[in-house]
């Protein structure tokens, strides 16, 4: 593998989690608990489009097949996506889907503040511009799962469930395959047993500021996103997201 | 979670440019912190570099419709009270 295909293929999971997660919580458009909680989730939506589009530009120009970044987002099928099982689990309840946006915001920023050193200017460029989003999308989500771990009875039984349960999808995401391994001795993107420490040294001091109980670090993974396999949920979102583009290939009229 | 179960608060927002913390509007939250964080998130989206006041509805004392001839007439007859009154002289600039 060359760097250049590592590469593209980084740029690919970076584009692809952030655009699922964003498709996500577009999902709870006009059903959040409040008003304001409403606006901030679409704020959050908004970002992650907003960083997806300037990845899937970039890669668009490094493949180089004639493929626009449009053409990456709507013409691929689940086996080419790249993103993390964690983004593209249901929302399930209130805490799940903040539960979801806890463990991805910390991945993303350590990710992110790593991107911003990157030699390459186009990169950090774009994470630097990411940052300022990332570190507020973090601050939410941290916010909300102490308040719900140290809340009420039920919010504390919900929490500590959605922790549970998303468990499982971390564990690929602090891993690092030979595409991090080479990009990281090239100076991009995070150090990957760094990431790994960062993202559990920072986890479980939430977890604990929420009183929860961290699930042990040696549970058994999900694995697979990195090579295209994916949960049972991938293909329904897609379905549902490039529906349009692929009844009306190229509609340019609304 | 619903509306009648949190707090309203009054936002003020002094934007980059801003002299003065304007009141913007108000928003429902649980604490102070949510209050900043929705603040920002309802009423700052599109201005970088503003400073958010947030404060409890309930501990706003607002001026009376009753009290407006009192509080506000008294000063309507007395134009030397208002600087618009006074002429100044040429030499005096940018007033």
């Amino acid at each position: 593998m060359t760097q250049q295909e590592a590469l593209q293929e980084y740029l690919l999971r970076l584009a692809d989690s952030d655009l699922i997660l964003s498709q996500r919580l577009c999902e709870l458009c006009g059903k959040a608990p409040a008003l304001e909680e409403e606006m901030a989730l679409m704020n959050v939506a908004l970002d992650l489009v907003g960083q997806a589009r300037h990845w899937y530009e970039y890669a668009a120009e490094l493949i180089d097949d004639g493929r626009s970044a449009d053409d990456l987002a709507f013409r691929r099928d689940a086996h080419d996506y790249r993103n993390a099982l964690l983004v593209e689990q249901p929302n399930g309840d209130y805490a799940v889907t903040m539960g979801r946006q806890f463990f991805f915001d910390v991945w993303h920023y350590f990710t992110i503040a790593a991107l911003t050193r990157a030699p390459d200017e186009r990169i950090a460029g774009i994470a630097a511009k990411a940052a300022k989003e990332v570190r507020y999308h973090l601050r939410r989500s941290s916010e909300w799962v102490k308040r719900f771990g140290d809340g009420t009875e039920e919010s504390h039984r919900r929490m500590q469930a959605a922790v549970d349960a998303l468990w499982r999808f971390t564990g690929e995401m602090i891993e690092a395959d030979e595409v991090e391994q080479l990009l990281s001795q090239a100076g991009i993107g995070p150090d990957p047993g760094q990431l790994a420490v960062d993202w559990k040294g920072l986890v479980n001091e939430v977890l604990s500021e929420a009183t929860l109980t961290p699930p042990p670090q040696d549970a058994w993974m999900y694995r697979g996103a990195k090579v295209g396999h994916h949960t049972e949920y991938l293909g329904y979102i897609l379905a549902e997201m490039q529906f349009l583009q692929r009844a009306y290939p190229d509609a340019k009229t609304w | 979670m619903q509306d009648n179960a949190l707090e309203l608060f009054e936002v003020f927002i002094r934007s980059k440019r801003g002299l003065d913390h304007k009141h913007v509007g108000s928003l429902h939250s649980e604490d102070h912190e949510q209050a900043l964080e929705y603040a920002r998130d309802v009423y700052t989206r599109r201005s970088e570099g503003v400073s958010i006041w947030v404060v409890r509805s309930a501990d706003i004392c607002a001026s009376q419709e009753d009290d407006a001839e009192d509080f506000f007439d008294p000063n309507d007859d007395k134009p030397y009270r208002h600087a618009t009154y006074y002429t100044l002289p040429d030499a005096v600039n940018n007033m």
